[in-house]
């Protein structure tokens, strides 16, 4: 029989290596796994490569990993926030390097390696400061960057529903880069506040089919806190 | 001069986005042009963090932060709405299938050339998001700002001296003065919105204006 639950978050993440490239599911804390972000603080990994939309919110979740020193660099397209205090810290006094990438590039990239893809031609930053260095070609009058997959040795992913097989369905826009990161790494680990019996879940609307998730970890549901922005006073 | 505020800025552009358009609205004085789209009109707001039909603010108490917008603030999803994830939502722009993105902008130049993700200061700290797929992926890229800087200096530049977002990117300028189009003859004032004339209008612009 085929179980791909695992008991705890901790052994969710048990095993991932010093040096490993791990991405992190989330667009600000909607679809943030801060339950898996702990138990990989806690497993100890360090000079981690970290892929993510943003570098952190407050003090918590990936600003809390990134504020244990265990991040070497981060590939983002949005690090700058209101409450993205940690990043800056870490950025400014050089011990935190980073990847900008256009976001639908950073998307595309993942999805790439997920999908087998060595490159792919994007208009997006063609003449920027991103593309640079980068190589171009003209294809049919307009002008495309090269861009290459980003694999990752890890994501962490946050779901809604799954089953034993990895099946998962996603809760509103905290489905963000889950799917595709589940796609483009070696391991894919998935939280999901509700774990069902095996055809439970609606084939129909299954978001990412079980083939892409190794590891499955129930957690409590706790509400989503807002981020990423300045409340108004 | 009696320059538009924000709000009237952001109705100016309002009033040019059709029934039917699928539009991404930027971070910012964009995000405001959803509270004057005409009710009677059906439009498709895209949030390139994950859905199509994006409706108001929730109400206080009711704000749900699985349910966000681009600038990660609470949102609503209307009823036909719909989320997908991230490689859908910029395939819906790079593959032109957005009609419209209104973005911001530091600096615009004659040839549509976009700056409106870093100032280039060495002690700041980059971001760019969505902004450089949203400018070269939608049909149209509108931008609205306004026509001078705090310093009183034209953001419609020969040349923008600000890193660039997107090259030609720009189809549309709104600004606090007017609006102009971006043509292959150069910068044309399609309507004036201040109380002053063209070439009181020109005197405040970096570049040559068409009437």
């Amino acid at each position: 029989m085929v179980n791909k639950e695992v008991a705890s978050t901790a052994a969710a993440v048990a095993g991932t290596p010093d040096g490993a490239t791990v991405m992190i599911g989330g667009f600000g804390g909607a679809g943030q796994p801060n339950e898996l972000i702990d138990a990989l603080i806690a497993q100890g990994a360090k000079d981690l490569v970290v892929v993510n939309n943003n570098a952190g919110n407050g003090e918590s979740g990936l600003a809390a990993l990134l504020k244990a020193g265990r991040v070497r660099k981060i590939i983002c397209s949005f690090p700058r926030q209101a409450d993205s205090q940690v990043f800056d810290a870490l950025y400014r006094s050089g011990k935190l390097e980073l990847e900008l990438v256009p976001q639908g590039n950073l998307a595309e990239r993942i999805r790439a390696a997920g999908a087998g893809i060595g490159g792919f031609f994007t208009p997006t930053g063609f003449g920027t400061a991103l593309a640079k260095g980068k190589e171009t070609r003209e294809i049919d009058s307009r002008m495309y960057v090269l861009e290459s997959p980003i694999h990752a040795d890890l994501a962490l992913i946050k779901a809604e529903r799954g089953d034993r097989w990895g099946n998962l369905t996603y809760r509103k826009t905290a489905r963000n880069f889950g799917p595709i990161m589940a796609m483009a790494a070696k391991t894919t680990v998935a939280s999901v506040h509700e774990l069902v019996d095996l055809g439970a879940l609606d084939p129909e609307y299954i978001v990412t089919p079980g083939i892409f998730i190794q590891r499955v970890v129930r957690v409590q549901r706790s509400p989503t806190a807002a981020a990423g922005f300045k409340a108004a006073a | 001069m009696n320059a538009l505020n924000r709000d009237q800025m952001a109705a100016r552009v309002a009033k040019d986005i059709p029934e039917g358009a699928y539009v991404n609205l930027g971070i910012g004085l964009p995000t405001l042009v959803a509270n004057h789209l005409p009710r009677e009109r059906e439009i498709f707001l895209h949030s390139e963090n994950g859905l199509l039909g994006m409706g108001p603010a929730p109400a206080v108490g009711e704000e749900d932060y699985d349910l966000i917008n681009a600038g990660k603030q609470p949102v609503t999803l209307l009823p036909g709405g719909a989320y997908f994830d991230h490689a859908d939502s910029f395939a819906m722009m790079r593959g032109g299938h957005l009609d419209i993105c209104v973005l911001g902008a530091f600096q615009v130049s004659a040839t549509g050339d976009l700056a409106n993700w870093h100032t280039g200061g060495a002690d700041a700290i980059p971001a760019v998001g969505g902004a450089m797929d949203l400018a070269m992926g939608a049909k149209k890229t509108y931008v609205v700002m306004e026509h001078l800087t705090k310093q009183g200096h034209s953001k419609i530049v020969a040349r923008c001296s600000y890193p660039l977002t997107g090259i030609g990117c720009v189809s549309r300028i709104y600004t606090d003065l007017a609006v102009i189009d971006v043509t292959a003859q150069g910068l044309k004032v399609v309507e004036i919105l201040a109380d002053l004339d063209f070439d009181e209008l020109q005197l405040l612009s970096g570049v040559p204006l068409l009437a």
